[in-house]
């Protein structure tokens, strides 16, 4: 034991010698790695820190001061921006655009499910053409169609109401959803839906109870995208709505700089902050089914 | 529980397709029905259109006394177990068990007395609780047997149900399988079972009775004994058997008391098989099962003689690989028999056992040694 005990020990700080080397330069390259990673990272983020570092500057600051680290930190942004120069405060604008959300993206998931489910799985007359034409409006640009389409609502009369923003929503407007449900039910093994006709299901049943939970991911993914889409939608209410009292935060925030003469920075600033919590909050909650519905096409059994 | 009945059925994909090619095959109350053959032969087809999951495009399918072609899958009183399970992957084992019943509004405790008794049937109690991605392929299968099960349905349908499973709990499914079905007919409700496969062992051992399809045609329906010994064509007798019959290109000549030329060898025909014989002589299929081409002493009388190509000892048996005439023989032998100094390249004579040889009509495959 004595004897083999150096022999062995002479082996290992051998290899430990090799080892090391090879130990150092992996961590020499994986320092580079995070480096040139966190600069470029810190890069693409700096306009986002630097937004929320301003919304607490005064107005003075923000051209004075490069940084992002506000000297003397207020919340004089928020208090003002929030009351607004209108008789309403922010809580009228983002309540507004609850009520074009919510419809909008529980019209959508109801439309869109529906309208993929009987393309993915039923055979019908002019299915073809149908499926062509859904294709084409993918492909169609948005700005095509919002002179007829505003003539058309101007026509029904809905100008300056929130129904020209949801209702195409809840007859499967958005193409893309409608396409993207298709391609992950084509991916979903049909065996499921006939084990259920054969339990005695019809084809709504079997819609309701076997192939929306077996969508879900996706479904989830087209509410989130659509949430995000509509919060963010800037056209659409500008082309819409008139009204002040029926702004989204969208137009709110352009109501600021319109309004004022001397634009007070800091309190749009602080407002476009709130503008987009909802939406980094509502991601960070669902990214978890966000990302299995985008990176996995098929349900495990 | 009732019987079942294909008359004249076809289907006709809309692709011009013809799969299935006007069957008729009448099932019986209670009887466990194998539909077997090649993939591609249609079985599964025909299964799916007793199911409903596929429309028929010409005949009838009858359930009972009652014509089901345009029925929903649902209203045919049927239950079916699908072959990768098809479990509802969302639902825990007993929602997946009670779907059927809870689609149907049955009363609660109904429905909860029938998910015990199911569950205590197949033994899956303590997986109740288990979502299906939590099963083994085995509980798995267990659970969709359960499923359909539950319904108490007129006619079960198996569409390969155990060809996810490994060979050896393949094995113990089966006698679960034939064990249930018994056991329901023991019990006076008797079930009325469909059973889809393409592995022969499981054709055999299962069914009551066998349905060999082959391009959408049926070659024959028979007890499993009937299908062995005395096959109605040249398919049957191909398909049917481990290892599968040597079958070669033979004239018949019925002079002399009958020969049989195969290359340039020639055998005459033994009472045994003279006595069977319909055929009027002329071109001929001739069959045997290896284990019935017994190896007899050179020079023997109404033998043929090839020559070894490979040996492949098994153990408990030996499967002697021989070439005749340029025909591939096999010949099977218990491995007491076997002369253990035999080598590839070695010349043998085999006897083809007459009582078991088969003759079929080159022209029509059909079998020609079956007597009057």
């Amino acid at each position: 034991m004595s004897v083999t005990t150096p022999e062995v020990t002479t082996a290992t700080s051998g290899l430990t010698a090799h080892q090391l080397r090879e130990q150092r330069r992996a961590k020499i390259s994986a320092t580079i790695r995070y480096v040139i990673l966190a600069a470029v990272g810190l890069l693409m983020l700096y306009p986002l820190i630097w937004l929320i570092g301003a919304s607490f500057k005064t107005n003075s600051e923000i051209f004075a001061n490069p940084g992002f680290i506000p000297s003397e930190p207020t919340l004089d942004g928020y208090i003002k921006g929030w009351q607004t120069s209108t008789p309403y405060t922010f809580a009228r604008f983002f309540w507004n655009t609850f009520l074009i959300i919510f419809p909008k993206v529980l019209f959508t998931a109801i439309s869109a499910t529906m309208v993929a489910y009987g393309f993915a799985r039923f055979e019908f007359p002019g299915k073809k053409i149908l499926f062509a034409t859904l294709i084409a409006i993918l492909l169609l640009p948005n700005v095509v169609t919002r002179i007829p389409q505003y003539l058309l609502f101007r026509d029904i009369g809905w100008l300056d109401s929130f129904l020209p923003l949801w209702v195409p929503s809840a007859f499967a407007g958005d193409a893309f959803f409608v396409f993207m449900l298709i391609q992950f039910l084509r991916a979903v093994p049909r065996d499921m839906e006939e084990a259920a006709r054969v339990d005695g299901a019809n084809s709504f049943q079997t819609l309701i109870f076997i192939v929306v939970p077996l969508l879900k991911p996706a479904i989830i993914s087209v509410c989130l995208f659509q949430f995000m889409w509509t919060m963010n939608d800037f056209l659409g209410p500008l082309i819409y709505i008139s009204s002040v009292e029926k702004y989204p935060v969208s137009l709110a925030l352009k109501l600021s700089i319109d309004t004022t003469e001397a634009f007070e920075w800091n309190r749009i600033l602080a407002m476009s902050v709130l503008a987009i919590t909802p939406a980094l909050a509502v991601f960070f909650i669902a990214q978890k089914h966000f990302i299995e519905g985008i990176s996995s096409g098929g349900v495990k059994g | 529980m009732a019987g079942l009945q294909l008359n004249n059925v076809d289907k006709t994909y809309p692709n011009g397709f013809k799969a299935v090619h006007g069957i008729d095959l009448e099932i019986e109350d209670g009887e466990f029905m194998v539909l077997v053959g090649p993939s591609g032969c249609a079985k599964s087809t025909t299964l799916r259109m007793i199911a409903g999951l596929e429309t028929i495009s010409g005949g009838e399918v009858r359930i009972g006394d009652t014509v089901v072609n345009d029925l929903a899958p649902g209203k045919r009183g049927i239950a079916m177990v699908f072959q990768n399970y098809a479990l509802y992957p969302h639902m825990k084992v007993t929602k997946n068990l009670d779907f059927g019943l809870r689609l149907k509004r049955r009363p609660k405790d109904e429905i909860a007395r029938a998910t015990t008794e199911v569950s205590h049937t197949l033994e899956i109690e303590e997986l109740l609780d288990r979502l299906p991605k939590e099963l083994s392929g085995g509980q798995a299968q267990r659970v969709a047997v359960g499923r359909a099960l539950i319904k108490s349905p007129e006619v079960f349908l198996f569409d390969e149900p155990l060809s996810n499973l490994d060979a050896k709990l393949r094995a113990s499914m089966r006698v679960r399988i034939t064990d249930l079905h018994k056991r329901l007919k023991e019990e006076g409700r008797p079930a009325t079972v469909v059973y889809v496969t393409h592995d022969q062992v499981e054709a055999m051992t299962m069914g009551d009775r066998i349905c060999v399809m082959k391009d959408g045609h049926i070659m024959q329906v028979a007890d499993p004994v009937t299908l062995y010994e005395r096959p109605a064509n040249a398919f049957v007798g191909g398909f049917i058997g481990m290892p599968e019959m040597n079958l070669a290109d033979a004239t018949l000549s019925l002079d002399d008391g009958g020969r049989i030329r195969l290359g340039d060898q020639v055998i005459d025909i033994e009472p045994d098989l003279a006595s069977r014989l319909t055929h009027k002589g002329g071109a001929i299929t001739f069959g045997i099962r290896p284990q019935h081409f017994e190896l007899v002493a050179p020079g023997a009388a109404n033998a043929l003689t090839g020559i070894v190509r490979i040996v492949e000892f098994l153990g408990h048996e030996v499967n002697l690989h021989i070439e005749i005439e340029g025909n591939a023989f096999i010949s099977v032998i218990p491995s007491e028999q076997f002369d253990r100094s035999m080598r590839a390249g070695d010349t043998v004579a085999l006897h083809p056992r007459a009582r078991n040889t088969q003759i079929f009509d080159r022209d029509t495959g059909q079998n020609a040694s079956l007597g009057g």
